[in-house]
């Protein structure tokens, strides 16, 4: 869906984003990770043309974004800011028609389009369709924010630090929130972030950028397991192993083997298929078992989790890259 | 105090006929001067603020805080040399003494606007103008008014001494009052201005409260 290819930027002296090449396939969410003046945002800002690029190639949906009218390129692509940049001189209603108005919709269309936007967002439009941005919590107007962005139905969507000025425990709601969102929409998403459990979270792939290039692009396991450089796996942390536990969920693990007799104490530990192993894992060591039962919702049984499993799924891929 | 009143109520009898002669004629000195003030310096203040126009803004600005730094008078006064007697003279001066405020507090009020506002409106695909008209100067607005209201605060507030440069208004009756020792008249003519001044400023207020956003009414009172 997205191609770049060899892309570029230097401003005077300095170059801030050098031969950056990665492809988004459709419907994936992208996230652009690393540390700040990375060069990340900048090549965010080029794929919808805010930055012009020094040199290099960005096609979305095969088309070279070069040849389109710049204007009409930003007007089909989704953007969502950390500051959100709704308008405080705007209703919700009114900063989510900002696009269709553009586009020339008739005004009865983008009125319901806003209305249906809303409910998307989980926001009730007869509440707050005719609210100002500043009646909004930094939640609420985030998801307003996406709400804005999806107008037009753009099949891209960009996302500079979008849950980064909301409060953790908020943002861990909105994030899911979004993910929930996403399933519905399928958007292809390029997302700019510094919060390398988001990535973990929400990313289909990460590109790994350092001092404006990319240090590694692949799925978040990819990176954890088989970091490319001494940078990348600093910068995951000393703590990757552990992480990766979060991208696995415990029915991935379940084995119908059962625990072998005179193990540990017969006190039970029940999981949830979707539970991520981390959170499985902790578990066990706390209460001194070495497996636990998944069974799903309505209590029917999934397999066990034997924790000799857990730490073998690990073992897959911490050897390092061969060649 | 009652004999203020009488004395009052007395001079505005008298003097009703002059009183509402010279408030038309104050209020057309007080309205020509402003509108061209504003038709010329709300453009000026928009360039300013544009970025491509940063070295020469700062030449502007310069040159209309000379105009600012002038005492009124003398302002008057050099503009009846220039212009000639009459209500010219006073339409000029009070044009010069008004741009500033507006000016300045346009190019401001626009360089205030928060980066990321302007970059969410680039971002969706609004052209410059598009950003500037439905974004940037809804979001200035209060800030333009409070240039406005100041400029037609110095411009009411500078209208008595048009009379002085042969430019009429409400100053005839105060300073004919004093150089006649006429209490009557002096004070029919300093509570009218007085009122015009209030009445102006209130019809601002007015204005501004239709045109600037309830969004930014509310966001300023949290």
């Amino acid at each position: 869906m997205i191609q770049i290819e060899h892309l570029s930027k230097t401003f005077g002296a300095i170059t801030a984003v050098e031969d950056v090449s990665l492809s988004v396939a459709e419907g994936q969410i992208c996230i652009l990770l690393g540390p700040s003046g990375c060069g990340k945002t900048t090549t965010l800002k080029m794929i919808n043309r805010l930055i012009a690029p020094t040199s290099g190639t960005i096609r979305i949906a095969g088309r070279d974004t070069a040849e389109l009218d710049s204007v009409t390129l930003k007007r089909s692509i989704g953007y969502v800011i950390q500051q959100v940049g709704l308008f405080p001189n705007m209703t919700v209603e009114d900063n989510i028609c900002v696009v269709p108005n553009l586009l020339g919709w008739d005004k009865t269309k983008s009125r319901k389009r806003a209305a249906e936007l809303l409910e998307v967002v989980a926001l009730d439009p007869a509440m707050f369709l005719q609210r100002y941005p500043c009646e909004l919590s930094g939640g609420q107007q985030q998801r307003v924010g996406v709400a804005r962005a999806l107008a037009a139905d753009p099949p891209v969507m960009l996302m500079d630090e979008p849950f980064g000025a909301i409060d953790p425990i908020n943002r861990e709601v909105i994030q899911d929130e979004f993910m929930r969102i996403q399933r519905q929409v399928g958007k292809t998403v390029l997302f700019v972030s510094h919060d390398i459990d988001e990535a973990m979270k929400m990313a289909d792939c990460v590109a790994l950028f350092h001092d404006g290039r990319i240090e590694q692009f692949g799925t978040p396991d990819d990176l954890l397991a088989q970091p490319a450089s001494e940078f990348v796996a600093s910068f995951m942390g000393g703590d990757r192993v552990m992480k990766r536990l979060r991208l696995m969920r415990s029915v991935d693990v379940a084995s119908q083997v059962p625990p072998r007799q005179g193990g540990s104490s017969p006190a039970q530990l029940v999981v949830k298929p979707g539970d991520d192993l981390r959170q499985v894992l902790s578990q066990l060591l706390g209460c001194g078992q070495d497996w636990a039962l998944c069974n799903d919702s309505d209590g029917r049984f999934v397999g066990y989790v034997h924790q000799a499993d857990i730490l073998a799924r690990l073992a897959d891929h911490t050897m390092p890259r061969v060649h | 105090m009652p004999e203020f009143i009488s004395r009052l109520s007395a001079g505005l009898e008298r003097y009703w006929g002059d009183i509402s002669y010279l408030s038309v004629q104050h209020l057309q000195i007080v309205a020509i001067s402003a509108v061209l003030a504003l038709l010329a310096a709300l453009p000026l203040g928009v360039w300013m603020s544009r970025a491509a126009s940063q070295r020469h803004a700062m030449a502007c600005m310069q040159f209309l805080n000379v105009g600012q730094a002038i005492p009124k008078l003398a302002l008057l006064a050099l503009a009846m040399s220039f212009v000639g007697v009459g209500s010219g003279a006073a339409i000029f001066a009070l044009w010069v003494a008004t741009l500033l405020p507006v000016a300045v507090n346009t190019c401001e009020g626009l360089r205030a606007v928060p980066r990321h506002l302007i970059e969410a409106a680039e971002a969706m695909g609004m052209t410059p103008a598009q950003v500037l008209w439905k974004v940037e100067i809804p979001n200035a607005m209060n800030v333009i008014f409070a240039g406005i209201r100041t400029a037609l605060a110095i411009n009411v507030g500078t209208a008595p001494l048009a009379f002085l440069v042969g430019g009429g208004g409400l100053g005839e009756l105060i300073f004919t009052g004093i150089d006649l020792n006429d209490f009557d008249m002096m004070l029919a003519g300093a509570v009218s201005t007085a009122l015009l001044a209030i009445a102006v400023d209130l019809a601002c207020g007015l204005v501004q409260n239709l045109s600037v956003s309830r969004g930014l009414r509310l966001a300023g009172r949290v």
